[in-house]
């Protein structure tokens, strides 16, 4: 049974909830995945401490908090310090490379990071930075297929955005798609 | 039967929570005013009607109470209109004497109370189940009622119908007692087709204006109703009434209204009980379970059996009224029963009632706040299989 059980983390603004609602639309309606998502309730405002918790498996998902998160999206130095520690053994952690600064970074985990808010930036909108991250998270990771995460975003943003936010997504996911190639080609040069 | 105004149906697949799909649910099965007073962990159900009731022709109203909420939907009812109020727990304390008053007066109607920790104001943002007795008993006065469990947002827009179609065939207010989990639990809901969902229609009397009798009950003890204002006599009234449903405050009266009143729901049981049965065949300990409970008691299920134990699951979709006769059934034969409860004991006491001692019950018991973790469940399996 593949069970994978995410947590993202960033600050409120970033699209913390929207991230992980993404995912948990594409793994549930347009992939074959089973998703839950769990709401963390509490004084939540931009600018504070935020995350998303959810599961996606193979299977009907029947304890719905997470037991041992194997995958981190992190998006602020709050998050990582906070919540990495969580990762169970060989987890994968994907961070957002100009706000958070690895520090002490565990040997067993698989690490990833992206600079998407330049990139949203260079794209006119620093607000699409979390699909920026998503498109990365699809490249580097195998939870949910490309296409699906390409549906759920267009059906998850606010109507008028949509092209912008594929783009936003491309820009992510190719970028991830080059890093694989090089960790390949640099463990094989290894 | 009837099937649902295609106007009010989303259909296709969508991934909602189920607080959102509960009010999907309520507007499928053909709710056409909300009365509430809104408050965490059911503020999204309200939110989403308000939001979905211009485009269906329903009214929402945010009352200046629950108290004001509660008797709000019970004067649409008898407009001819399906209605519903949610709450939570202080919410639901409120609404105690109208629910007695839905019941004397056979307003169908829904009552949501997505639970929260309580008692009192307790843990606003966190789940329990302490409010199943008294979703039974709260209102004074003796009564029948129909409550409801759903354990995902699908069961809570799936349900939610459920409660509406119940409330009409049987004229009784119906509770859909959600928790917070699973009200803030997103997961893929598929909402069918209008016409592959079945609704029950208000039971309408059509004869005679000088024939009718509001409280004239039919061979199954439910009485057919008419529209307030279509020129028929009625009165309606929480004093004990006679067949016109004028006050006739005598014991015979009193013991023909209320009989009538528990036996529409006591003499319907096998029809309305509803629950869910896996691996119960061969099974020396059943662990009962509804809501929430019966998700995280699947875990610590699967771990007993993997060790060789002969473990059965009762889940209960519909709680009230309890399956006694399935329960004593099963008493006779096995050897446990394990009720993992987000309480201290409530359902687990009908469980005991009804095994009447011929089998051991054991409560999981939890105060609420989270969910169980599934090894206090596993424990108590197997503490119950081994008899120790």
């Amino acid at each position: 049974m593949a069970r994978t059980e995410i947590k993202i983390g960033g600050f409120g603004g970033q699209g913390v909830i929207l991230s992980g609602y993404i995912i948990g639309r594409a793994a549930s309606i347009y992939d074959t995945k089973f998703a839950t998502m769990i709401q963390a309730f509490g004084p939540e405002a931009r600018g504070s401490a935020t995350s998303a918790e959810l599961i996606v498996s193979d299977e009907q998902v029947t304890y719905p908090y997470l037991t041992g998160p194997n995958l981190m999206i992190l998006m602020s130095q709050e998050a990582y310090t906070k919540f990495s520690p969580e990762l169970v053994q060989g987890s994968t952690i994907i961070t957002e490379e100009e706000l958070v600064n690895p520090t002490n970074l565990r040997k067993d985990l698989k690490h990833f990071s992206i600079a998407a808010t330049r990139f949203a930036e260079e794209l006119g909108k620093k607000m699409v930075l979390n699909i920026v991250m998503m498109g990365f998270a699809t490249a580097v990771t195998d939870v949910v297929k490309p296409d699906a995460m390409r549906e759920a975003v267009k059906a998850s943003v606010p109507k008028g955005t949509e092209a912008l936010n594929l783009s936003a997504f491309e820009k992510g996911y190719q970028y991830g798609l080059e890093l694989k190639k090089k960790v390949k080609g640099s463990l094989v040069e290894a | 039967m009837a099937t649902a105004e295609p106007i009010g149906v989303l259909t296709g697949a969508h991934f909602v929570d189920g607080d959102h799909a509960c009010s999907e649910g309520a507007i499928a099965a053909g709710c056409r005013f909300v009365a509430g007073y809104p408050i965490t962990p059911s503020t999204e159900v309200v939110e989403r009607v308000a939001e979905r009731f211009p485009f269906v022709g329903g009214v929402f109203v945010q009352m200046e109470d629950e108290i004001a909420s509660s008797i709000a939907i019970q004067g649409a009812v008898w407009a001819g209109k399906k209605a519903m109020t949610v709450t939570s727990g202080p919410g639901f304390s409120l609404m105690m004497e109208h629910i007695g008053l839905a019941a004397m007066t056979e307003a169908p109607c829904v009552f949501v109370d997505v639970q929260r920790a309580g008692p009192s104001t307790g843990l606003p943002t966190m789940p329990a189940q302490g409010d199943m007795m008294q979703a039974r008993w709260g209102s004074h006065g003796d009564y029948g009622i129909i409550a409801l469990s759903p354990n995902s947002p699908q069961e809570c827009f799936d349900l939610t119908i459920k409660a509406f179609n119940l409330s009409e065939q049987y004229r009784v207010p119906v509770l859909f007692m959600m928790d917070e989990c699973v009200g803030h639990m997103i997961e893929r809901v598929v909402i069918p087709a209008a016409e592959d969902i079945d609704i029950v229609e208000r039971r309408t009397f059509t004869g005679p204006k000088e024939e009718y009798r509001p409280f004239q009950p039919d061979a199954d003890l439910v009485p057919k109703m008419v529209k307030a204002g279509e020129g028929y006599h009625l009165h309606v009234t929480g004093l004990t009434h006679d067949e016109k449903g004028y006050p006739n405050m005598t014991v015979g009266t009193q013991a023909r209204l209320v009989r009538r009143l528990v036996d529409k729901i006591r003499v319907n049981a096998d029809a309305i009980v509803d629950y869910r049965e896996e691996g119960v065949e061969d099974a020396d300990v059943v662990v009962v379970t509804y809501g929430i409970s019966s998700r995280t008691a699947i875990p610590a299920i699967e771990q007993a059996r993997k060790e060789g134990l002969k473990i059965g699951h009762l889940r209960l979709v519909v709680v009230w009224p309890f399956p006694e006769k399935r329960i004593r059934e099963l008493a006779s034969r096995v050897k446990a029963f394990v009720v993992p409860e987000l309480n201290f004991g409530q359902i687990a006491l009908e469980v005991e009632r009804c095994a009447g001692g011929e089998a051991r019950v054991e409560c999981v018991p939890h105060a609420g706040g989270t969910v169980h973790n599934p090894r206090d469940i596993y424990q108590s399996i197997r503490n119950c299989a081994k008899g120790s």
